[in-house]
């Protein structure tokens, strides 16, 4: 027992840090992907796209749950498609990183899109002349821009998948050790008469992963701010 | 190498319509703001795609919307410098000269060319704006171009700052043998460095051809402004004074003027302003200017206000003249009237000097 954690209550803290973790690492490619076609790309459904990626903003997260159980469960044909190759989300992890990932997307989508739309394009033609492709351009030129925006994006959606409750627990339910992340874990201990000391000490490490999370991401945010202005 | 330029395309509301062509050295595209004349640069990097036309760079066809060709813009092989410079902020002053370069073999002789060695560490925001403008074109000559393209490149510079980068620009006219196409609307950098002059005005070519035969058109005075107007003269240095001039000979005789830098036998292209000119019937005797020219005149041309363009053959080199219409009575000029050019030394300012 370290900090007069349980074993339990451990279990809980690990897995919301790999949740959060995998939820954000694979969503971040796809986030920069679609910031960077709703920044500037111009084509049909432009507009559909901008809805899509923010429903789960608007949504509430148990709809958004809900939605997921629907289509990824073994009995969907998605669910079933996907578990013929051997991904399975339903009442596992890796569906709690999913509905954490989903549920977060909007957020990172907004604060790339945003560091993009200040990149001066100017730069990116320059560049082309320079004899770069689109692709180097890219690598050499616009990521490194918005790399403060991408870590903010990153962050946000890292919050959001610690923190994401409703959708999670409507789509993989809250079983221990697989499903049972820090929310989860802090609610079924309010469920349990004599609970609320573990629930208390779960919400303080919750409260410091926060605090460590925000700070570290604004020191390094203001550092790679200062190495883009040159 | 040569490029040729035919081009049509709509902005906003001109039609822009360019055709030139041009044989290596420095073609400087020439009109006030709005003429379209960074419309036809952008075209020839591939900025800017024009409705139709023909753009061929050596016996590289970069742009044919009839025939369906319309080459990338990093295939191109065009240095850009802009007139904003546009130097990457998250690289070091080397990364930006080498964003562009195979290697890195000539990065020290381009750098010293230009005198930005001291400079590779540094970060664009730590530049000067006249550091900033040669990092830039240090930039576009390590990426190897074809044909190298400069849009005002000292539009943000002050006069001291141009001075010190117009003999890096006659260099590389001179030495690199590199073809550029130059944009500029200050007629001193064009009469420095242009060998081929492209006049635009609203989006049209008003006139293209060798700059010295188009300096010396008194018609074409208006359009660069008749204070500005003034033939170029191609002459060579014969000797140092004590007194710190410097005599220069030209085909129709000798000009003395304020020091110029370069060893005898330096040739040099001088820009004589209209209105430095005047003009006498008889060899002026008793007076301060120190260069007079025996000359004919050619041509006389009428403007709006009260002044007369002349243009005057001294040996083989064409002058102007402007005076006003009441002296050109008094004188009774004409074409074939010989006539005497006195000009100032001082009048010729060391911006007016060029290599050539």
């Amino acid at each position: 027992m370290i900090l007069g954690l349980g074993p339990q209550e451990w279990e809980a803290v690990r897995l919301s840090l790999r949740v959060a973790f995998w939820a954000t690492v694979l969503a971040l490619p796809l986030g920069i992907a679609v910031a960077m076609a709703l920044a500037r790309g111009r084509f049909w459904g432009r507009e559909l796209l901008n809805v899509v990626v923010h429903l789960p903003l608007v949504l509430p997260p148990v709809v958004v749950g809900y939605l997921l159980l629907l289509s990824l469960s073994p009995a969907a044909p998605l669910g079933q498609a996907l578990q013929s190759i051997g991904i399975v989300f339903a009442f596992r992890w890796t569906g709690a990183a999913l509905a954490a990932g989903v549920m977060g997307f909007p957020l990172m989508v907004r604060a790339i899109r945003l560091a993009i739309e200040a990149v001066d394009p100017r730069l990116e033609e320059a560049a082309a002349t320079l004899g770069a492709s689109r692709l180097r351009v890219f690598v050499t030129v616009t990521l490194p821009l918005i790399l403060p925006g991408v870590l903010a994006g990153a962050v946000l959606a890292f919050a959001k998948a610690m923190g994401e409750f409703g959708a999670t627990i409507t789509f993989v339910s809250n079983i221990p050790g697989e499903t049972r992340t820090l929310p989860s874990a802090i609610y079924a201990f309010l469920q349990q008469p004599g609970g609320e000391g573990a629930a208390l000490r779960l919400v303080v490490i919750s409260v410091v992963i926060a605090t460590v999370a925000l700070v570290a991401s604004e020191a390094l945010a203001r550092a790679m701010a200062r190495r883009v202005r040159g | 190498m040569s490029l040729s330029v035919d081009i049509r395309h709509q902005l906003g509301d001109t039609a822009l319509a360019a055709t030139f062509e041009t044989e290596g050295g420095v073609t400087a595209l020439f009109g006030r703001s709005g003429a379209g004349k960074t419309s036809v640069v952008n075209a020839v990097a591939g900025l800017l795609r024009p409705r139709e036309g023909r753009i061929v760079l050596g016996d590289r066809v970069l742009l044919d919307r009839a025939a369906g060709i319309d080459v990338a813009v990093h295939r191109r092989r065009v240095g850009y410098v802009f007139q904003d410079a546009r130097l990457f902020p998250h690289l070091s002053v080397r990364g930006n000269l080498l964003f562009g370069a195979p290697d890195d073999r000539h990065l020290g002789r381009i750098a010293d060319l230009l005198g930005i060695e001291g400079l590779l560490d540094r970060r664009p925001r730590a530049l000067s704006g006249g550091e900033k403008a040669r990092v830039a074109i240090g930039r576009a000559l390590l990426s190897d171009p074809a044909l190298l393209l400069m849009d005002e490149p000292l539009a943000s510079l002050d006069q001291a700052r141009k001075e010190e980068i117009l003999p890096y620009l006659e260099r590389l006219r001179d030495e690199a043998g590199l073809p550029i196409l130059y944009v500029s609307h200050a007629v001193e950098e064009v009469a420095r460095l242009a060998n081929t002059l492209v006049l635009l005005d609203r989006g049209q070519v008003v006139r293209a051809g060798p700059a010295e035969a188009l300096f010396a058109d008194p018609g074409l005075a208006p359009m660069l402004g008749p204070r500005a107007a003034g033939a170029l003269l191609s002459g060579q240095i014969t000797a140092h004074h004590a007194d710190g001039l410097t005599e220069v000979a030209v085909s129709g005789g000798r000009l003395i003027l304020p020091g110029v830098g370069g060893a005898e036998g330096r040739r040099l292209r001088v820009r004589i302003e209209a209105q430095d000119v005047m003009l006498s019937l008889t060899r002026p005797e008793g007076i301060s200017a120190l260069n007079i020219l025996p000359a004919r005149v050619t041509t006389l041309h009428d403007g709006q206000g009260p002044g007369v363009m002349v243009q005057l053959a001294a040996g083989k080199d064409l002058i102007l003249a402007r005076i006003t219409r009441r002296s050109a009575e008094a004188l009774a000029l004409a074409p074939g009237t010989e006539c005497y050019a006195v000009i100032k030394s001082v009048a010729v300012a060391p911006g007016d000097v060029g290599r050539s």
